[in-house]
């Protein structure tokens, strides 16, 4: 009982008074049985998957991916120039959802000044700044999604900052 | 780098969890949402939970969707749910759409499990030793009556002096409106107060009412089958969001026009301009503070045109000269359209010199407005307007000539049209009669920096961000307040009787007793000696109505934190204290006007009040009405439902002045360039126009968002938009901290380039806690003390580089590049 209050202390200075004590309890519930996934898990299993190699990325045209899995669009970019969250050798490759987290509407690229922008109700966000949202409804940034590049310049997809619009837990 | 949540997610709600109606809290359009709460140890599934759907399934566009800023773990009768807050499709507000406001409001309440909004205030609290100490109602209550008997016993009511909010939402609402002011406007007669944004008690909109025109006259639809929008002063797509989103913008997918009168080029236009095409978009951005000239003109030119509506004119407005004479309490005349037009007879070509604007673009507007269609039928247009003017130069005329406009063409009570301000906050204003107050009514502010007053009752309202000539302002509040906790101080080990002799002694001799009544521990409540903790909507039930009068029930879903309790609860307790306190003075007659407070419940506040004018409104039939309710005034109840008015003045009957024959008049409206004193000097003196503006992501002064991580990630510094060549020729690079000065005082905020920004003007949001714009503003108000907040000159100059926090955000571009 005590290993536990430590652990939810823990998770919520994790999360600076965000929201979200009861993760563990969520995941436990939903899929019945599987006691294991309750505890002080920081985020859901996520899949590993190849998004492209470097070589196929040029500077600032944006190539679609799918993650974690089909139903869930997304965009990797080559900004060519070192962001906050980038990697790569130039620390520049960024990959976002392109669902709106105010209503889920399909973000278009803005190449000029490198701005995911939304038909729906005309929010964007800056993909040079960690996805923040320039101006607009949503109420958070958008989903960045975790990369990581191997030695042979594979980029793979591994996690997700934030939940990602239409689903109550990101891998369903 | 930008806040990330690292939440990848949320509990579902199960099947049986409570449901609540809520109306948001937030801008006056009150969108409709749904609580949901359940027992913290139960859960719902993919396949079977509240909401009905697969949730295993990708949700598409416009689906349901629990962002975890709607989610949160609140206190119910004691114990600990889950709660989560999501818009109501059914609505017909906002249809399912949610504000970048009201979509945090689960997260923006009190959760001592995710530890969020710990700011807000838990127990009443006493200066004490030095500091503000935790103790009981009874204590604190008893100390407030005491203090404040005595001062009004020797002197009189005049010595209180009371700020309280007039609104409905947040922590205000018809319980609250009628709690406070049964207090001070039936148990007394206070003449001394003023309201939570001016510096007055007095009406933002004198001159609608004066014609006759209650400044609440349509219905939402209204925006969507009408010919033209006429916006003035607004931004609505940041501050209205989802009237623009849900209603304007229906309005111009169905062919409307847009006329927007702004001199910024705001996000509004932007927006109109993508939806409606720029081709059917009229962006009049003209010199500050020239809109009466331009509204003369229009007015003029469509009378000279003869497109004015004349069978409206006849039937329903005064046709026989002057009505009301220009007095100090009118200051401008009142009368038929003849009369007004002696006065407001401008010229496009004068207007255009007067506003900067084309002459051409004038008699454009006219035309979008008024011009028959080719058939010779009536053009509809609906015309919105808000802080702009009524912030702005010569509110009184300015208002009044823009009503002129829709009077004229028969704009008023038909579908399609309405002359309306926007909006704040909801409504909920129900009181005593505020005549005593008189018109004009006392200028608080000054009062108290002359040294007036003796005793401060703050409800909810935080003066040291939102009013004018604030520098000073907060000056001489804090030293008189001062005056009165070094008295405490110095009588700490004394009894209550001589700690209060110590405290009356003190505001004789300059001081000032300041109770603040509030949510937080907000920064006028630095000078505070009494604190109390109040709680707000879905703390408390709470009724309220959006800006086409459309009343709902927003319902308790959760325990207000600690003791706190609703503000109608709190003054009920004042003066049931000033009772027992009056009486123990031997002031029997006095006491017994305090009688009449005995409330359990905001219930019973409502039904003391409101339910007494409107004896068919109660809890149960608004809660059977849900988030659609019901629009005021409430005229009936048929069928186990409440019967409501679509739109005022259907039957072109005006009487929102009280006169008998119920006929409309028109203003006087002459143009007299800067009314405010003080103001065309400052102009001629500094170089920048500070123009003092909204954003989409604050409430009001961020009273919650202040403690928001999301919020204030992305505005770390109050913004301050300005054209990229002032900032190279200040060598301001993006978020580097300035400061604003002038001869009133200083503020800060930090820079943000934007292109469409015009030279020599600046934007700064409005009300930030961490640079207050109402430092640099003059105290120049109208004759009815209406305060022109929106114009205000100054200099820049450089504090500091970009810090981190700044560095990191976004400045880029807020309009939307699709």
């Amino acid at each position: 009982m005590k290993c536990k209050k430590l652990v939810d202390v823990g998770r919520r200075q994790f999360l600076r008074g965000g929201a979200l004590a009861a993760a563990g309890a969520a995941a436990a519930t939903v899929t019945p049985g599987q006691a294991k996934a309750a505890p002080a898990m920081a985020q859901v299993d996520y899949p590993s998957n190849r998004l492209a190699n470097i070589a196929d990325l040029k500077v600032n045209e944006p190539m679609d991916i799918e993650y974690p899995d089909a139903d869930s669009p997304g965009v990797l970019l080559k900004l060519g120039q070192e962001v906050e969250g980038g990697v790569g050798p130039d620390g520049d490759i960024v990959a976002f959802s392109v669902l709106c987290p105010h209503k889920g509407y399909g973000l278009s690229y803005n190449g000029e000044d490198r701005t995911l922008n939304c038909p729906g109700h005309f929010s964007r966000f800056d993909v040079e700044a960690g996805g923040q949202q320039v101006w607009g409804h949503a109420t958070q940034n958008l989903p960045q999604f975790t990369l990581r590049v191997d030695d042979k310049g594979d980029i793979y997809a591994e996690g997700c900052t934030d939940l990602i619009f239409g689903r109550p837990s990101n891998v369903l | 780098m930008a806040y990330k949540r690292q939440i990848d997610r949320l509990p579902i709600p199960p099947k049986d969890a409570k449901v609540h109606n809520v109306t948001c809290h937030y801008c006056i359009v009150g969108c409709g949402y749904k609580a949901y709460t359940w027992p913290r140890t139960k859960q719902g599934t993919l396949k079977d939970n509240a909401f009905g759907i697969d949730l295993s399934e990708q949700q598409g566009a416009d689906g349901t969707w629990v962002a975890p800023s709607m989610y949160n773990v609140v206190k119910q009768d004691g114990e600990d749910v889950h709660l989560v807050v999501v818009p109501d499709k059914d609505c017909v507000v906002n249809s399912g759409l949610t504000s970048i406001r009201g979509a945090r409001m689960a997260e923006n309440r009190p959760s001592q499990v995710t530890g969020t909004q710990q700011q807000r205030l838990t127990d009443p609290m006493v200066w004490r030793n030095g500091t503000w100490q935790p103790t009981s109602w009874e204590d604190a209550l008893d100390l407030v009556a005491r203090v404040t008997a005595r001062v009004i016993t020797q002197g009189s009511e005049d010595d209180l002096v009371v700020s309280m909010f007039d609104h409905g939402g947040s922590a205000g609402g018809y319980e609250n409106t009628w709690g406070t002011g049964k207090l001070y406007f039936q148990s007394m007669k206070v003449k001394n107060a003023r309201i939570h944004n001016r510096p007055a008690y007095n009406s933002e909109v004198h001159s609608t009412r004066d014609m006759g025109v209650g400044e609440l006259n349509y219905a939402y639809k209204d925006y969507e089958i009408t010919d033209t929008i006429f916006m003035v002063g607004a931004n609505s797509m940041e501050t209205q969001t989802n009237l623009f989103l849900n209603h304007m913008r229906k309005g111009l997918e169905n062919g409307a026009r847009m006329v927007i009168v702004d001199p910024r080029r705001t996000l509004t236009v932007h927006t109109a301009e993508e939806i409606a095409g720029k081709e059917n978009v009229l962006h009049l951005a003209i010199k500050p503070g020239s809109d009466m000239a331009l509204f003369n003109a229009i007015l003029t030119h469509i009378v000279d045109q003869g497109w004015t509506d004349k069978d409206f004119i006849e039937a329903s407005t005064y046709r026989d000269g002057e009505a009301v004479a220009m007095d100090s309490a009118h200051p401008a005349g009142l009368g038929s359209l003849e009369y007004a037009m002696e006065t407001c007879r401008t010229s496009p070509e004068e207007a255009a010199e007067i506003c900067g604007v084309d002459a051409a673009d004038i008699i454009k507007a006219a035309e979008w407005i008024a011009k028959p269609k080719e058939d010779g039928s009536r053009r509809k247009c609906v015309t919105c307007y808000e802080k702009g003017i009524i912030w702005g130069n010569d509110n009184y005329r300015t208002v009044g000539a823009l009503v002129n406009v829709a009077l004229a063409t028969g704009n008023i009570g038909r579908e399609g049209g309405g002359c309306c301000r926007l909006g704040g906050h909801q409504e909920g204003y129900y009181r005593p009669s505020d005549a005593h107050v008189g018109r004009p009514a006392t200028y608080i502010d000054q009062l108290l920096i002359r040294g007036g007053g003796k005793v401060h009752h703050v409800w909810a309202c935080d003066h040291y961000k939102t009013t004018l000539n604030a520098a000073e302002f907060k000056r001489v509040h804090r030293r008189r307040a001062n005056i009165v906790k070094d008295a405490m101080d110095a009588s700490a080990t004394g009894t209550r009787e001589q700690q209060v002799e110590a405290i009356v002694a003190a505001v004789n001799a300059g001081g000032l007793f300041v109770v603040d009544m509030d949510i937080i521990h907000s920064q006028i409540g630095q000078n505070a000696h009494v604190i109390l903790p109040a709680a707000e909507s879905n703390e408390m039930n709470l009724t309220s109505m959006n800006g086409e009068r459309r009343l709902r029930l927003s319902e308790k879903y959760m325990d207000p934190p600690g003791q706190a309790m609703p503000d109608c609860l709190i003054a009920a307790g004042i003066a049931r204290h000033m009772e027992r306190v009056l009486r123990e003075m031997g002031h029997d007659e006095y006491a017994d006007k305090f009688k009449g407070y005995d409330w359990k419940t905001e219930e019973d506040a409502f039904m003391d009040g409101y339910h007494q004018g409107n004896p068919d409104v109660t809890y149960d039939r608004l809660r059977a009405m849900g988030n659609n309710g019901v629009q005021e005034p409430v005229v009936g109840y048929e069928g186990g439902k409440l019967v409501g008015t679509e739109r005022l003045y259907a039957d072109g009957k005006f009487d929102r002045h009280g006169r008998e024959d119920k006929k409309a008049l028109f203003c006087a409206a002459g143009w007299r360039g800067w009314q405010a004193p003080g103001k065309a000097q400052e102009q001629k003196s500094f170089r920048f126009w500070i123009n003092n503006v909204r954003a989409n992501i604050f409430w009001q002064n961020q009273f919650l968002d202040q403690e928001n991580d999301f919020i204030q990630d992305r505005f770390p510094y109050p913004f301050v938009e300005m054209h990229p060549d002032d900032m190279a020729e200040l060598s301001l690079n993006p978020g580097d901290l300035i400061e604003i000065h002038n001869e009133n005082g200083a503020t800060q905020g930090m820079a943000y380039p934007t292109d469409t920004a015009k030279r020599g003007q600046v934007a700064m949001v409005f009300g930030s806690p961490a640079g207050s714009q109402g430092n640099v503003v003059n105290p120049g108000v109208n004759e009815l003390v209406l305060p022109d907040y929106k114009h205000t000159w100054g200099d820049i100059r450089k504090l500091a580089d970009a810090t981190p926090r700044a560095k990191a955000v976004s400045f880029k571009s807020k309009e939307y590049k699709g």
